[in-house]
Protein backbone atom coordinates (compact mmCIF):
# COMPACT_ATOMS: atom_id res chain seq x y z
CA UNK A 1 0.00 0.00 0.00
CA UNK A 2 1.27 3.39 -0.80
CA UNK A 3 2.01 6.02 1.85
CA UNK A 4 -0.93 8.54 1.78
CA UNK A 5 0.24 11.96 3.76
CA UNK A 6 -3.47 13.11 3.52
CA UNK A 7 -4.84 9.62 4.58
CA UNK A 8 -7.44 9.62 7.88
CA UNK A 9 -4.76 7.24 9.30
CA UNK A 10 -1.62 9.28 9.30
CA UNK A 11 -3.44 12.66 9.98
CA UNK A 12 -5.29 11.34 13.18
CA UNK A 13 -2.13 10.11 13.50
CA UNK A 14 0.06 13.22 13.48
CA UNK A 15 -2.60 15.46 15.43
CA UNK A 16 -2.58 12.68 18.48
CA UNK A 17 1.71 12.54 18.43
CA UNK A 18 1.68 16.64 18.38
CA UNK A 19 -0.72 16.92 20.88
CA UNK A 20 1.28 14.71 23.20
CA UNK A 21 4.07 15.86 22.10
CA UNK A 22 3.17 19.74 23.15
CA UNK A 23 1.89 18.78 26.29
CA UNK A 24 4.81 17.43 27.73
CA UNK A 25 7.26 20.05 26.10
CA UNK A 26 4.75 22.59 28.39
CA UNK A 27 4.46 20.51 31.20
CA UNK A 28 8.33 20.24 31.61
CA UNK A 29 8.86 24.14 30.82
CA UNK A 30 6.14 24.81 33.67
CA UNK A 31 6.95 22.99 35.94
CA UNK A 32 10.78 23.57 35.74
CA UNK A 33 10.08 27.06 35.40
CA UNK A 34 7.92 27.49 38.47
CA UNK A 35 10.12 28.13 41.31
CA UNK A 36 11.88 31.27 39.64
CA UNK A 37 7.98 32.45 38.56
CA UNK A 38 7.26 31.51 42.35
CA UNK A 39 9.95 33.29 43.48
CA UNK A 40 8.68 36.61 41.52
CA UNK A 41 5.26 36.37 43.08
CA UNK A 42 6.08 36.52 46.66
CA UNK A 43 8.52 38.81 46.34
CA UNK A 44 5.44 41.26 44.70
CA UNK A 45 3.06 40.09 47.08
CA UNK A 46 5.74 41.46 50.06
CA UNK A 47 6.08 44.58 47.83
CA UNK A 48 2.48 45.33 47.80
CA UNK A 49 2.13 44.54 51.44
CA UNK A 50 5.05 46.88 52.31
CA UNK A 51 3.85 49.39 49.92
CA UNK A 52 0.00 49.70 51.15
CA UNK A 53 2.45 51.23 55.03
CA UNK A 54 4.51 53.40 52.58
CA UNK A 55 7.58 51.81 52.18
CA UNK A 56 8.33 51.72 48.47
CA UNK A 57 11.10 49.20 47.27
CA UNK A 58 12.27 46.86 44.62
CA UNK A 59 11.05 43.50 44.65
CA UNK A 60 14.80 42.02 45.43
CA UNK A 61 14.79 44.77 48.48
CA UNK A 62 11.35 43.75 49.22
CA UNK A 63 11.96 40.09 50.32
CA UNK A 64 15.27 41.56 52.83
CA UNK A 65 12.96 44.00 54.69
CA UNK A 66 9.62 42.65 55.04
CA UNK A 67 10.77 41.15 58.14
CA UNK A 68 11.47 44.21 59.45
CA UNK A 69 7.80 45.81 59.15
CA UNK A 70 5.30 43.11 59.06
CA UNK A 71 5.93 41.77 62.86
CA UNK A 72 2.61 39.71 62.93
CA UNK A 73 0.82 37.62 60.90
CA UNK A 74 -2.52 36.13 62.13
CA UNK A 75 -5.54 34.46 60.00
CA UNK A 76 -9.13 35.47 61.02
CA UNK A 77 -11.60 33.00 60.66
CA UNK A 78 -15.28 34.07 59.56
CA UNK A 79 -16.24 34.90 62.55
CA UNK A 80 -13.12 36.76 62.80
CA UNK A 81 -11.49 34.91 65.81
CA UNK A 82 -7.65 35.07 65.63
CA UNK A 83 -5.50 32.32 65.52
CA UNK A 84 -1.92 32.37 66.92
CA UNK A 85 0.03 35.37 65.78
CA UNK A 86 3.03 33.75 63.45
CA UNK A 87 6.44 35.68 64.41
CA UNK A 88 10.17 36.03 62.24
CA UNK A 89 10.77 34.29 58.83
CA UNK A 90 7.96 32.96 56.97
CA UNK A 91 8.57 29.26 56.43
CA UNK A 92 6.77 28.97 53.04
CA UNK A 93 5.55 24.95 53.95
CA UNK A 94 3.50 26.70 56.53
CA UNK A 95 -0.02 26.41 56.04
CA UNK A 96 -0.81 27.95 59.67
CA UNK A 97 1.07 30.95 58.26
CA UNK A 98 -1.21 33.85 56.72
CA UNK A 99 1.64 34.64 54.31
CA UNK A 100 1.06 31.27 52.69
CA UNK A 101 -2.55 31.66 52.17
CA UNK A 102 -2.91 31.73 48.56
CA UNK A 103 -5.52 34.62 48.22
CA UNK A 104 -6.42 32.99 44.57
CA UNK A 105 -7.68 30.00 46.10
CA UNK A 106 -9.89 31.75 48.10
CA UNK A 107 -11.59 33.12 45.53
CA UNK A 108 -11.95 30.21 43.43
CA UNK A 109 -13.90 28.33 46.73
CA UNK A 110 -17.47 30.18 46.99
CA UNK A 111 -17.83 30.05 49.98
CA UNK A 112 -16.96 33.46 52.01
CA UNK A 113 -17.67 31.56 55.13
CA UNK A 114 -14.48 28.60 54.15
CA UNK A 115 -12.69 30.84 53.64
CA UNK A 116 -9.12 32.50 55.54
CA UNK A 117 -8.93 35.99 56.75
CA UNK A 118 -5.25 36.77 56.91
CA UNK A 119 -3.76 40.16 58.65
CA UNK A 120 -0.71 41.46 58.59
CA UNK A 121 0.09 43.61 61.83
CA UNK A 122 2.97 46.32 60.63
CA UNK A 123 5.07 48.82 62.52
CA UNK A 124 6.52 51.41 61.13
CA UNK A 125 8.32 54.55 62.68
CA UNK A 126 6.65 53.20 66.18
CA UNK A 127 3.18 53.47 64.58
CA UNK A 128 1.31 50.13 64.48
CA UNK A 129 -1.17 49.48 60.64
CA UNK A 130 -3.23 46.41 60.28
CA UNK A 131 -2.81 45.38 56.55
CA UNK A 132 -5.59 43.19 55.18
CA UNK A 133 -5.41 41.28 52.17
CA UNK A 134 -8.33 41.05 50.03
CA UNK A 135 -9.63 39.21 46.65
CA UNK A 136 -12.20 40.30 44.51
CA UNK A 137 -14.17 39.39 41.05
CA UNK A 138 -12.87 42.23 37.89
CA UNK A 139 -14.41 42.06 34.49
CA UNK A 140 -12.44 38.76 32.95
CA UNK A 141 -10.79 37.32 36.48
CA UNK A 142 -9.94 38.37 39.33
CA UNK A 143 -8.61 41.28 41.41
CA UNK A 144 -6.66 41.82 44.36
CA UNK A 145 -5.48 44.48 46.60
CA UNK A 146 -4.09 45.28 50.41
CA UNK A 147 -5.10 48.16 52.49
CA UNK A 148 -3.76 49.14 55.41
CA UNK A 149 -5.64 50.47 58.40
CA UNK A 150 -4.00 53.33 60.59
CA UNK A 151 -4.01 52.32 64.44
CA UNK A 152 -7.76 53.18 65.01
CA UNK A 153 -8.90 50.91 62.41
CA UNK A 154 -10.83 53.22 60.74
CA UNK A 155 -8.37 55.33 58.60
CA UNK A 156 -6.89 53.98 55.51
CA UNK A 157 -3.33 54.63 55.37
CA UNK A 158 -2.38 52.83 51.96
CA UNK A 159 -3.68 50.57 49.14
CA UNK A 160 -2.93 48.84 46.52
CA UNK A 161 -4.40 46.89 44.15
CA UNK A 162 -3.59 44.65 41.32
CA UNK A 163 -5.16 42.22 38.48
CA UNK A 164 -4.54 39.49 36.53
CA UNK A 165 -6.69 40.10 33.17
CA UNK A 166 -8.22 43.47 32.99
CA UNK A 167 -8.37 45.44 30.01
CA UNK A 168 -5.45 47.25 29.32
CA UNK A 169 -6.19 51.16 29.73
CA UNK A 170 -9.35 50.58 31.84
CA UNK A 171 -10.04 48.12 34.17
CA UNK A 172 -6.05 47.26 34.53
CA UNK A 173 -6.20 51.22 35.96
CA UNK A 174 -6.77 50.12 39.05
CA UNK A 175 -2.75 49.00 39.60
CA UNK A 176 -1.79 52.81 38.90
CA UNK A 177 -0.88 55.48 41.59
CA UNK A 178 -3.60 57.42 40.32
CA UNK A 179 -6.15 55.12 41.97
CA UNK A 180 -4.48 53.99 44.79
CA UNK A 181 -3.64 57.19 45.65
CA UNK A 182 -6.98 58.54 46.33
CA UNK A 183 -7.49 56.04 49.33
CA UNK A 184 -5.35 57.38 52.01
CA UNK A 185 -7.40 59.44 54.19
CA UNK A 186 -10.81 57.57 53.54
CA UNK A 187 -12.61 56.19 56.69
CA UNK A 188 -14.44 52.47 56.87
CA UNK A 189 -16.51 53.42 59.55
CA UNK A 190 -18.51 56.73 60.18
CA UNK A 191 -18.91 58.79 62.99
CA UNK A 192 -21.54 56.70 64.48
CA UNK A 193 -19.16 53.50 64.32
CA UNK A 194 -21.64 52.29 61.69
CA UNK A 195 -19.63 49.84 59.18
CA UNK A 196 -19.82 52.12 55.36
CA UNK A 197 -16.71 50.54 53.62
CA UNK A 198 -15.23 52.36 50.33
CA UNK A 199 -17.27 52.92 47.38
CA UNK A 200 -15.49 53.28 43.71
CA UNK A 201 -17.48 55.94 42.21
CA UNK A 202 -19.13 56.15 38.81
CA UNK A 203 -19.31 59.86 37.82
CA UNK A 204 -16.24 60.69 40.98
CA UNK A 205 -16.58 60.68 44.88
CA UNK A 206 -17.94 64.06 46.15
CA UNK A 207 -15.29 66.21 47.35
CA UNK A 208 -14.44 65.90 50.84
CA UNK A 209 -16.46 62.45 51.04
CA UNK A 210 -15.01 59.89 53.36
CA UNK A 211 -16.65 56.86 52.09
CA UNK A 212 -15.99 57.02 48.33
CA UNK A 213 -13.40 57.66 45.79
CA UNK A 214 -13.59 58.00 41.83
CA UNK A 215 -14.39 54.93 39.43
CA UNK A 216 -12.09 54.63 36.56
CA UNK A 217 -13.71 55.93 32.96
CA UNK A 218 -13.89 52.94 30.70
CA UNK A 219 -13.46 50.40 33.56
CA UNK A 220 -17.26 50.36 35.45
CA UNK A 221 -17.52 46.51 35.70
CA UNK A 222 -13.77 46.40 37.18
CA UNK A 223 -14.50 49.43 39.51
CA UNK A 224 -17.60 47.44 40.81
CA UNK A 225 -15.44 44.47 41.65
CA UNK A 226 -13.33 46.86 43.69
CA UNK A 227 -16.22 48.03 45.90
CA UNK A 228 -17.52 44.54 46.05
CA UNK A 229 -14.14 43.29 47.61
CA UNK A 230 -13.78 46.06 49.75
CA UNK A 231 -17.41 45.99 51.33
CA UNK A 232 -17.49 41.78 51.19
CA UNK A 233 -13.91 41.58 52.93
CA UNK A 234 -13.98 44.09 55.14
CA UNK A 235 -17.51 43.16 56.81
CA UNK A 236 -16.14 39.83 57.90
CA UNK A 237 -13.01 41.97 59.69
CA UNK A 238 -15.46 44.20 61.18
CA UNK A 239 -15.94 42.49 64.52
CA UNK A 240 -11.80 42.00 64.65
CA UNK A 241 -11.19 45.94 63.85
CA UNK A 242 -14.05 47.05 66.28
CA UNK A 243 -12.52 45.22 68.98
CA UNK B 1 21.36 21.04 -28.36
CA UNK B 2 18.29 20.57 -26.34
CA UNK B 3 20.02 17.92 -24.38
CA UNK B 4 23.05 20.15 -23.04
CA UNK B 5 20.47 22.74 -21.87
CA UNK B 6 18.43 20.23 -20.14
CA UNK B 7 22.01 19.40 -18.34
CA UNK B 8 23.26 22.70 -17.88
CA UNK B 9 20.19 23.51 -15.91
CA UNK B 10 20.38 20.49 -13.99
CA UNK B 11 24.06 21.56 -13.31
CA UNK B 12 22.23 24.84 -11.75
CA UNK B 13 19.74 23.22 -9.65
CA UNK B 14 22.46 21.42 -8.30
CA UNK B 15 24.57 24.43 -7.59
CA UNK B 16 21.20 26.01 -6.09
CA UNK B 17 21.21 23.12 -3.53
CA UNK B 18 24.62 24.18 -2.81
CA UNK B 19 24.47 27.70 -2.39
CA UNK B 20 26.43 29.45 0.10
CA UNK B 21 24.49 30.26 3.68
CA UNK B 22 24.62 34.08 2.84
CA UNK B 23 24.14 34.09 -1.37
CA UNK B 24 22.20 36.83 -2.60
CA UNK B 25 19.20 35.21 -2.50
CA UNK B 26 18.96 34.38 1.14
CA UNK B 27 20.25 37.52 2.08
CA UNK B 28 17.20 39.00 0.69
CA UNK B 29 15.17 36.91 2.66
CA UNK B 30 16.51 39.29 5.62
CA UNK B 31 16.89 42.40 4.02
CA UNK B 32 13.94 42.74 1.46
CA UNK B 33 10.97 42.84 5.01
CA UNK B 34 12.85 45.82 6.03
CA UNK B 35 11.92 47.90 2.97
CA UNK B 36 10.60 46.10 -0.03
CA UNK B 37 7.92 44.02 1.93
CA UNK B 38 8.02 45.10 5.52
CA UNK B 39 4.64 43.36 7.40
CA UNK B 40 3.77 46.06 8.80
CA UNK B 41 4.18 49.30 6.46
CA UNK B 42 3.93 46.95 3.29
CA UNK B 43 1.53 44.60 4.22
CA UNK B 44 -0.23 46.07 7.11
CA UNK B 45 0.28 43.16 9.32
CA UNK B 46 0.18 42.83 13.19
CA UNK B 47 -0.60 46.49 13.75
CA UNK B 48 -2.90 45.41 16.68
CA UNK B 49 -0.17 45.00 18.61
CA UNK B 50 2.20 47.78 17.13
CA UNK B 51 -0.51 50.07 18.33
CA UNK B 52 -0.94 48.51 21.89
CA UNK B 53 2.85 47.98 23.15
CA UNK B 54 4.58 51.16 21.68
CA UNK B 55 4.20 53.94 24.79
CA UNK B 56 7.71 52.63 25.77
CA UNK B 57 10.70 51.46 24.11
CA UNK B 58 11.49 48.49 26.69
CA UNK B 59 8.21 46.95 26.08
CA UNK B 60 8.80 47.67 22.19
CA UNK B 61 12.16 45.56 22.37
CA UNK B 62 10.90 42.94 24.81
CA UNK B 63 7.48 42.10 22.41
CA UNK B 64 10.19 42.46 19.49
CA UNK B 65 12.74 40.02 20.61
CA UNK B 66 9.38 37.45 21.22
CA UNK B 67 8.49 37.89 17.93
CA UNK B 68 11.55 37.25 16.40
CA UNK B 69 11.71 34.15 18.90
CA UNK B 70 8.59 32.82 17.72
CA UNK B 71 8.61 33.69 14.13
CA UNK B 72 11.83 32.10 13.80
CA UNK B 73 11.55 29.44 15.61
CA UNK B 74 8.18 28.51 14.76
CA UNK B 75 9.44 28.71 10.88
CA UNK B 76 12.12 26.66 10.95
CA UNK B 77 9.84 23.80 12.82
CA UNK B 78 6.77 24.19 10.33
CA UNK B 79 10.19 23.93 7.17
CA UNK B 80 11.17 20.84 9.38
CA UNK B 81 8.07 19.29 9.25
CA UNK B 82 6.20 20.47 5.62
CA UNK B 83 6.62 16.97 4.34
CA UNK B 84 5.25 15.28 7.05
CA UNK B 85 1.78 17.79 7.93
CA UNK B 86 -1.38 16.52 6.21
CA UNK B 87 -2.89 19.47 4.16
CA UNK B 88 -6.19 19.15 5.55
CA UNK B 89 -4.98 20.00 9.13
CA UNK B 90 -2.02 22.10 8.36
CA UNK B 91 -3.76 25.17 9.39
CA UNK B 92 -4.14 24.12 12.79
CA UNK B 93 -1.10 22.16 13.14
CA UNK B 94 0.31 25.78 12.71
CA UNK B 95 -1.32 27.00 15.00
CA UNK B 96 -0.19 24.85 17.84
CA UNK B 97 3.18 25.51 17.47
CA UNK B 98 2.59 29.05 17.32
CA UNK B 99 0.46 28.75 20.49
CA UNK B 100 3.35 26.56 22.09
CA UNK B 101 6.21 28.74 21.31
CA UNK B 102 4.09 31.71 22.98
CA UNK B 103 2.72 29.30 25.96
CA UNK B 104 7.03 28.89 26.25
CA UNK B 105 8.01 32.85 25.79
CA UNK B 106 4.97 34.07 28.05
CA UNK B 107 6.43 31.29 30.74
CA UNK B 108 9.83 32.45 30.40
CA UNK B 109 9.36 36.15 30.43
CA UNK B 110 7.35 35.47 33.89
CA UNK B 111 10.15 33.57 35.23
CA UNK B 112 13.27 35.75 34.64
CA UNK B 113 11.56 39.28 33.14
CA UNK B 114 8.79 39.93 35.58
CA UNK B 115 8.57 43.35 35.28
CA UNK B 116 8.29 43.56 31.45
CA UNK B 117 6.07 40.50 31.07
CA UNK B 118 3.37 42.49 33.66
CA UNK B 119 3.45 45.41 31.24
CA UNK B 120 3.04 43.13 28.54
CA UNK B 121 0.05 41.36 29.77
CA UNK B 122 -1.61 39.81 27.84
CA UNK B 123 -0.22 41.33 24.66
CA UNK B 124 2.27 38.26 24.68
CA UNK B 125 -0.38 35.98 24.84
CA UNK B 126 -1.88 37.47 21.81
CA UNK B 127 1.21 37.02 20.15
CA UNK B 128 -0.35 33.82 19.03
CA UNK B 129 -3.14 35.94 16.73
CA UNK B 130 -0.39 38.14 15.32
CA UNK B 131 -0.89 37.54 11.36
CA UNK B 132 2.88 38.04 10.62
CA UNK B 133 3.31 34.67 12.02
CA UNK B 134 0.54 32.53 10.67
CA UNK B 135 1.34 34.65 7.25
CA UNK B 136 4.94 33.20 7.13
CA UNK B 137 4.31 30.03 8.72
CA UNK B 138 1.79 29.08 5.42
CA UNK B 139 3.25 31.19 2.77
CA UNK B 140 6.93 30.25 3.09
CA UNK B 141 7.86 28.07 5.69
CA UNK B 142 5.42 25.32 4.19
CA UNK B 143 7.27 25.47 0.70
CA UNK B 144 10.93 25.83 1.66
CA UNK B 145 13.90 24.41 3.43
CA UNK B 146 14.27 25.22 7.23
CA UNK B 147 17.58 27.37 6.79
CA UNK B 148 15.79 30.47 4.30
CA UNK B 149 12.51 29.42 6.21
CA UNK B 150 14.73 30.81 9.35
CA UNK B 151 16.16 33.14 7.43
CA UNK B 152 13.20 34.64 6.72
CA UNK B 153 11.73 34.06 10.30
CA UNK B 154 14.53 36.47 11.56
CA UNK B 155 14.14 39.06 8.84
CA UNK B 156 10.25 39.75 9.02
CA UNK B 157 10.32 39.46 12.89
CA UNK B 158 13.48 42.43 13.04
CA UNK B 159 11.49 44.19 10.44
CA UNK B 160 8.29 43.90 12.83
CA UNK B 161 10.37 44.97 15.51
CA UNK B 162 12.10 47.99 13.63
CA UNK B 163 8.95 49.65 13.25
CA UNK B 164 7.53 48.99 16.41
CA UNK B 165 10.75 50.65 18.36
CA UNK B 166 10.80 53.32 15.91
CA UNK B 167 7.33 53.85 16.73
CA UNK B 168 8.08 53.77 20.56
CA UNK B 169 10.56 56.17 20.59
CA UNK B 170 8.57 58.56 19.14
CA UNK B 171 5.95 57.52 21.82
CA UNK B 172 8.03 57.89 24.79
CA UNK B 173 9.71 60.85 24.27
CA UNK B 174 6.88 63.12 23.06
CA UNK B 175 4.58 61.14 25.31
CA UNK B 176 6.69 60.85 28.03
CA UNK B 177 9.76 62.89 27.81
CA UNK B 178 11.82 59.97 28.22
CA UNK B 179 13.52 56.98 26.54
CA UNK B 180 13.95 54.12 28.10
CA UNK B 181 12.49 55.25 31.40
CA UNK B 182 15.06 57.66 31.35
CA UNK B 183 14.19 61.26 31.61
CA UNK B 184 15.67 63.14 28.54
CA UNK B 185 13.76 66.54 28.36
CA UNK B 186 15.22 68.65 30.64
CA UNK B 187 12.67 69.73 33.70
CA UNK B 188 14.51 73.19 32.66
CA UNK B 189 12.06 72.78 29.14
CA UNK B 190 8.92 72.07 31.57
CA UNK B 191 8.80 75.19 33.82
CA UNK B 192 8.99 77.08 30.54
CA UNK B 193 5.84 75.89 29.76
CA UNK B 194 6.46 72.87 27.07
CA UNK B 195 4.27 70.06 27.96
CA UNK B 196 4.43 65.81 27.29
CA UNK B 197 1.89 65.25 24.27
CA UNK B 198 -0.40 63.30 26.03
CA UNK B 199 -1.75 62.33 22.59
CA UNK B 200 1.31 60.38 21.95
CA UNK B 201 0.54 57.91 25.07
CA UNK B 202 -2.88 57.01 23.17
CA UNK B 203 -3.18 54.40 20.88
CA UNK B 204 -4.05 56.72 17.80
CA UNK B 205 -1.37 58.21 17.45
CA UNK B 206 0.38 55.05 17.36
CA UNK B 207 -1.59 54.64 13.96
CA UNK B 208 -0.73 58.05 13.03
CA UNK B 209 2.94 57.48 13.99
CA UNK B 210 3.03 54.55 11.64
CA UNK B 211 1.18 56.31 8.72
CA UNK B 212 3.92 58.83 8.77
CA UNK B 213 6.30 55.73 8.31
CA UNK B 214 4.25 54.43 5.43
CA UNK B 215 4.45 57.96 3.96
CA UNK B 216 8.09 58.84 4.26
CA UNK B 217 8.97 54.61 3.25
CA UNK B 218 7.11 55.35 0.41
CA UNK B 219 8.33 58.85 -0.61
CA UNK B 220 11.87 57.48 -0.42
CA UNK B 221 11.00 53.84 -2.38
CA UNK B 222 9.19 54.68 -5.33
CA UNK B 223 8.33 50.73 -6.28
CA UNK B 224 6.16 51.04 -3.49
CA UNK B 225 3.57 53.14 -5.08
CA UNK B 226 0.91 51.28 -7.12
CA UNK B 227 -0.39 52.60 -10.11
CA UNK B 228 -4.05 53.27 -10.26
Amino acid sequence: MKFDKDGNGFTFGFATVMVVVVATVLSVASISLQPFQQKNKTAEKMQNILKTIGVEVSRDEATKIFGDYVKERIILDYSANASTPKTGAIDPLDKEDAFNINMKKQYKSKKWEKRAYPVYICEKDGKQYRVIPMVGKGLWGPIWGFVALEADNNTIFGASFDHKTETPGLGAEINTADFQDQFPGKKLFDATGKFISIKVMKGGAPEGFEHGVDAITGGTITSNGVTDMLKKTLKVYQPYLEK
Amino acid sequence: MSEQVTVKEAVEVKVEKKEALFSKKNKRLLADPMDDSNPITVQVLGVCSALAITVQVEQAIVMSLSVIAVLAIGNVLVSLLRHAIPARIRIIVQLVIVATLVILVDQILQAFAYDVSKKLSVFVGLIITNCIIMGRLEAFAMANKPWQALLDGLGNGAAYGMILVVVAVFREFFGSGKLFGVQLVPDAFYEAGYMNNNMMILPPMALIVVGLIIWFQRGRNTKLIEDH
